[in-house]
């Protein structure tokens, strides 16, 4: 039974709403309980009649309340149910079907949901159920079991990261029982078992699709064209206006994963397809990792990048070089200058050095002859899928090589001498470029008219020469040849590499056709063959929801399985590594269309467009008893008892009410202004009351002997919560260590090492000077150790005699705090400090010690209490007072070395000063 | 047998009303100057009353020769009478007198209480004897204030509803005060205050009552219970019934007027909101006056 989107479980109940009417009027003619009242008077009111026969009558909002309370009890237990589901009459058994594909991943939590719906319903009509997800479809019979052993198992079912096989089904739809019901949560697209799967399933059992209205997307890999990304999202057809946002993922130089770049692409109305263009820094780019459609979670939404996008690396075979300075005539200079920026460029004067990096690019410039076992090894270099990139020069013009017949390594033959066109002893005019060809590497690039060649080598005329050569003059003679030779490629520019013969490496010209040289190695989209030719070690891969997982650990794949390019269960998307390289495997292609399933309509469609079921009868019975409740209160107040139970409820509405967050958050801009507004010397909390305590007091007393004495003049000492303060505000921290001090948390480590690296000082004091003494080790040494490990803090010295903090006020050899004696930790000074001429201490290193590590417990010797009173007693008598005076002036010498640095150590140049000054 | 701690525990509770109460009634009773309380003529006490020519039927002994001295004749020196009176004081330890309307204020039993032992205080303090009837014969001395201060500070709790006075016990020709709320039958009253006025007894009521009482101040619905709840009434609207109530209380308390205007007696209505001083200071001078020579 409904009432518009309300429903009743047990609309019958719903018939006690009448006697509400009766009520009310009970509730009018019966008065109130009366209230028993201990009296003495009474003896006077006996026989006493009242005047009226009628009570008093109950206020008409009591009753409203009441009414309300009891109607909203009848309604609860009616069972309302918003939006209520039809329920699958049917009986018998029930198939629960899920594409589980990557394009169901968008919103996998609605159809589990979905899925626990039904499940429910088949509980209550106590059907047996299967529930079965297509991409793994169980092996043999289908097991019918009850729901009650579902709901425990359908929370862990995932999506696939691929679309169910065909063939499997098959195997699958032979074993399933002859009757049965089917509720099948479709992806919303259409696959090619579709209909094969739902004719099997239709000959069984009435079936029912149920399909969420959010469009499948899915990312085509990226693309680089010319330096840009391009990068499409597809979608099926006759879908509004939508905007997407593309995110680029990748790792920073600290490896930490972050997006690195993002950009927006717009799917017009009925567009299947939105394309992105992102230009980035090559260094950005080839960082780049994946990129993803934001806010979408589907294997299909993201696409992995492989080496097409990766920065080349480029090894430089360097050659003796005799002469020195002249960089601009240097031959290599134009070649980094163009290639730094771009690839990861490597100089080796040893061929064997420069293969051993793995370079996909290796570069010779001007290298006629190559020694026998050289040779080889780069022609393995370039038949494994190298690039030979050769530029000539006078010494390959004056040699011998590829006279008679072609040498491997060089694309064609070359004629003796090479020519020189418009020198100073030379006929003609310096040669320009003529436009690349179509079907060149080079095509499409603009070739600036400044851009001359002045002396080449020739290429010997061939019949290959035309298809190998990919520029050439404006008369025609080849300026750049190719030729392929296994997996990879030999190119030479029969020029040079510096501005001797050409202004080609002068012009920005030189710069494209190195990168389209360099990015070209290697298809983007590998080929078959390519792929078949190896074995391939799966590196990461995705799942269905679009997370990248680490896949090292799984077994290597045949190349043939990757060729055939059906994802499963034994080829996840992903990214696959071999020796030719690493290749990315992603669910979007380029030619990507997106087909909508199309149901025959003898099918029941869902959409999950209708609102989700929602059982409200806890909301009735709770605002049922809630009124209950406000009634108790009303009675009470209206006989006048109400006091002990205001005062409850004001407490119950206090203990609510407080929020303590914003007053958290206030603390925090407060402690930031008193920390900012002075000098604020401040203390780790360390957990222990006393403890704190006594550092708060050390530091108190510190502050005033620093005010009296220095021109330093601190504020109140300020307690620091390492888990929740910023630190950055504070000089200076101390930090007693106890047996028990917490360890601090990742952040609150990161928080600490920032802080040591901007220049921030500790002053870790574990108090167990006098102990120390005694034992090796105490429980307070053995804390700090744990707490100091992930510390960023640098080798360590006792203070060396001449340290800065024995004069940066007083001058001072010992540190006592409440103990004496025992060493006091500072920075190493460095290894090859010395004593400068003529002074007494050494030039040692330049800042502030980031660290400084006692036992002496100086928080008491310094601690005063509020009237400047000392709390703690040192020694005996004046000797103590003593003590004091000298831990004080540590304190004194220990602010002033925070606050100032190492200016007492530029003493060392006052004679030189001196002797400037009196030039 | 009572383990020592126990026994300790319970006589120290027992004990512990009592300083309390002798303390606050002694305060009381400094506070109430102690005024003449002779019998305005001739007889044996302490007090000069009067020098008078010697006759011949006086002793010899009895010539104050100070006096004589300074005349011709001879003077004798007459002292005041001062005879001790025997009061009687009554309390009424009734469970109604246990009410009291709000926290603030003490149940009116121990406002009677209050009053009783500091009237007894004063009244010892100026030789009178004084009594509590029904069970300690009236003595004087400083030594009677102890058991009177016993048996007021740990009362007997009478379970019934209301209080009678006693009818027996009062010794002739002396003064009793009876400190009551007076709400219970009043037959009895009268009946014990005509008898005992008839024997010469004269003496003063104290009508205790909490101002709630007084007031009643209850609405709706309610059922009235007495403190021991002998007696009930339920009434639907309470409120209706207060301008009722305050009739009877006040027809009671013009009863408790009359009694006293036929027998010579006093009344006072006391609340226990007000302070006992006043109360205290009545009782005294209605003593005074009722018991006294009359000019």
């Amino acid at each position: 039974m409904t009432f518009g989107p309300l429903g009743f479980a047990s609309p019958a109940l719903l018939a006690a709403l009448v006697a509400l009417p009766l009520l009310w009027w009970l509730l009018r003619a019966v008065p109130p309980a009366p209230v028993i009242r201990r009296f003495p008077g009474v003896a006077l009111l006996i026989g006493l009649r009242d005047e009226t026969t009628e009570t008093d009558k109950t206020p008409w909002w009591l009753l409203l309340l009441r009414a309300l309370a009891v109607a909203a009890l009848i309604f609860g237990f009616a069972g309302p149910v918003l939006n209520p589901q039809a329920a699958r009459e049917g009986s018998g058994p029930l198939l629960i079907a899920l594409d589980a594909s990557w394009a169901s991943a968008r919103d996998w939590p609605r159809r589990i949901g979905r899925v626990q719906e039904v499940l429910a319903e088949a509980q209550r009509a106590g059907r047996p159920v299967a529930v079965v997800a297509l991409t793994d479809p169980p092996p043999g019979e289908t097991p019918l079991r009850s729901a009650d052993y579902w709901v425990e198992r359908v929370p862990s079912l995932t999506p696939a990261p691929y679309t169910p096989s065909g063939d499997a089904l098959q195997g699958w739809l032979a074993e399933l029982p002859a009757q049965l019901e089917t509720y099948w949560l479709s992806d919303g697209l259409d696959h090619d078992y579709r209909a094969a799967v739902l004719d099997a399933l239709q000959t069984r059992g009435p079936v029912t699709v149920f399909e969420t209205s959010r469009p499948v997307m899915a990312l085509a890999p990226p693309q680089l064209r010319e330096g840009v990304i391009d990068i499409a999202a597809h979608r099926p057809a006759g879908l509004p206006e939508q905007e997407i946002e593309i995110t680029a993922t990748g790792r920073d130089p600290a490896g930490v994963e972050r997006l690195l770049a993002r950009g927006t692409a717009l799917f017009e109305a009925g567009d299947t397809r939105a394309a992105l263009e992102l230009t980035l820094q090559p260094e950005l780019r080839n960082r780049i990792t994946r990129f993803q459609i934001a806010g979408e979670r589907s294997a299909g939404a993201v696409a992995l990048t492989d080496d097409a996008l990766q920065r080349r690396k480029v090894a430089l075979l360097t050659g003796r070089e005799g002469r020195e300075g002249l960089d601009l005539l240097s031959p290599f200079f134009y070649l980094r200058q163009a290639l730094e920026p771009v690839a990861e460029l490597i100089e080796s004067p040893s061929v064997d050095d420069l293969l051993l990096t793995a370079p996909d690019v290796l570069i010779l410039v001007d290298i006629a002859q190559l020694g026998e076992v050289e040779s080889a090894q780069i022609l393995d270099f370039v038949n494994d899928g190298g690039l030979l990139l050769r530029f000539a020069g006078p010494r390959l013009a004056a040699s011998d090589i590829a006279r008679a017949e072609e040498d491997p390594l060089l694309p064609v033959r070359l004629r003796i001498g090479g020519r020189t066109v418009g020198g100073a002893m030379s006929w003609g005019a310096p040669r320009s470029l003529r436009e690349f060809a179509p079907d060149s590497p080079f095509a499409g690039l603009q070739i600036p008219a400044e851009v001359t060649i002045s002396a080449q080598v020739l290429a010997q005329p061939d019949p290959t020469l035309a298809e190998r050569s990919i520029a050439t003059l404006a008369d025609g003679t080849p300026l750049v040849t190719r030729k392929f030779s296994g997996a990879g490629q030999v190119v030479l520019v029969h020029t040079t590499a510096n501005a001797e013969w050409s202004t080609l490496p002068l012009s920005g010209l030189f710069v494209e056709m190195l990168e389209r040289m360099a990015v070209s190695t290697r298809p983007a989209a590998p080929t078959a063959e390519l792929l078949m030719s190896a074995q391939w070690q799966p590196d990461r891969a995705l799942d269905g929801f679009g997370q990248v997982l680490d896949a090292s650990a799984r077994p290597a794949i045949a190349g043939t399985r990757l060729a055939e390019g059906r994802f499963g269960p034994d080829l996840p998307p992903g990214v696959y590594r071999s020796a030719i390289g690493a290749i990315a495997l992603n669910i979007g292609i380029e030619e990507m269309v997106l087909t909508p399933a199309i149901w025959p309509a003898s099918v029941v469609v869902e959409r999950d467009a209708v609102a989700q079921e929602r059982d409200l009868t806890a909301l009735f019975l709770t605002f049922g008893l809630g009124a209950l409740l406000m009634d108790i209160l009303a009675a009470l107040w209206l006989s006048g008892r109400l006091r002990g139970a205001t005062a409850i409820l004001a407490l119950v509405t206090l203990g609510l009410a407080g929020q303590p967050a914003p007053l958290q958050a206030q603390a925090d801009d407060r402690l930031a202004l008193q920390a900012t507004n002075s000098v604020v010397l401040a203390h780790v909390l360390t957990g222990d009351g006393r403890v704190d305590d006594m550092a708060r007091a050390g530091l108190l007393g510190l502050s005033r002997v620093l005010y009296a004495r220095t021109s330093i003049e601190p504020a109140t000492p300020i307690a620091v919560d390492l888990e929740r303060d910023e630190l950055t505000f504070f000089p200076f921290l101390y930090w007693p260590i106890t047996e028990n001090t917490p360890i601090p948390s990742d952040a609150a480590y990161a928080k600490l090492n920032l802080y040591l690296r901007g220049g921030g000082m500790i002053l870790f004091d574990t108090r167990d000077a006098e102990l120390a003494g005694l034992t090796r080790t105490t429980p307070e040494a053995r804390r700090l150790q744990a707490i100091a490990r992930p510390l960023d803090i640098p080798p360590l010295e006792p203070v060396p005699e001449d340290h800065i903090l024995t004069r940066t006020f007083y001058l001072l050899q010992e540190f006592p705090g409440r103990h004496t004696g025992r060493d006091v930790w500072v920075e190493a000074a460095p290894a090859d400090a010395e004593r400068a001429e003529g002074m007494p201490f050494r030039n040692l290193n330049d800042g502030v010690t980031p660290v400084i590590i006692g036992g002496h417990d100086w928080a008491s010797a310094w601690a005063v209490d509020e009237a400047g009173r000392p709390l703690v007693r040192l020694g005996m008598g004046m000797s103590g007072e003593q003590q004091r005076e000298m831990a004080y002036r540590f304190g004194v010498n220990l602010i002033t070395h925070v606050l100032t640095g190492n200016y007492k150590s530029d003493q060392v140049h006052v004679p030189a000063l001196l002797e400037r000054l009196g030039q | 047998m009572i383990p020592p701690a126990q026994l300790r525990t319970q006589a120290e509770a027992l004990a512990a009303p009592l300083p309390a109460l002798l303390a606050q009634a002694e305060h009381l009773a400094a506070s109430v100057l102690p005024g003449a309380h002779g019998r305005r003529r001739a007889g044996t006490g302490d007090e000069f009353w009067q020098y008078r020519q010697a006759t011949t039927s006086d002793w010899g002994a009895r010539i104050d020769w100070r006096r004589s001295g300074r005349a011709d004749v001879h003077f004798v020196r007459e002292t005041e009478w001062q005879a001790a009176q025997a009061i009687t004081l009554w309390v009424d330890h009734s469970q109604a007198m246990q009410f009291s309307g709000h926290k603030t204020r003490p149940p009116k039993a121990e406002r009677a209480r209050l009053l009783a032992l500091a009237l007894a205080v004063l009244l010892l303090k100026a030789g009178e004897r004084v009594g509590l009837a029904p069970d300690l014969p009236p003595r004087s001395g400083r030594a009677q204030l102890d058991p009177l201060a016993l048996v007021l500070g740990t009362p007997p709790l009478s379970p019934a509803d209301y209080g009678t006075p006693p009818a027996s016990a009062l010794p002739a020709h002396s003064q009793a005060v009876f400190l009551s709320d007076f709400l219970g039958d009043p037959g009895i009253v009268q009946e014990v205050v005509g008898r005992a006025a008839d024997r010469g007894v004269r003496g003063a009521l104290v009508q205790v009552l909490d101002p709630v009482e007084e007031d009643f101040p209850y609405q709706g619905r309610s059922i009235f219970e007495s403190m021991a709840g002998g007696l009930r009434h339920e009434t639907l609207r309470a409120n209706d019934l207060q301008m009722r109530y305050r009739a009877r209380l006040a027809e009671r308390r013009d009863m408790l007027a009359n009694l006293a205007r036929l027998t010579g007696w006093q009344v006072l209505t006391h609340h226990t909101e007000q302070p006992p001083t006043a109360a205290l200071m009545w009782l005294w001078h209605a003593l005074d006056g009722a018991g006294g020579h009359r000019k």
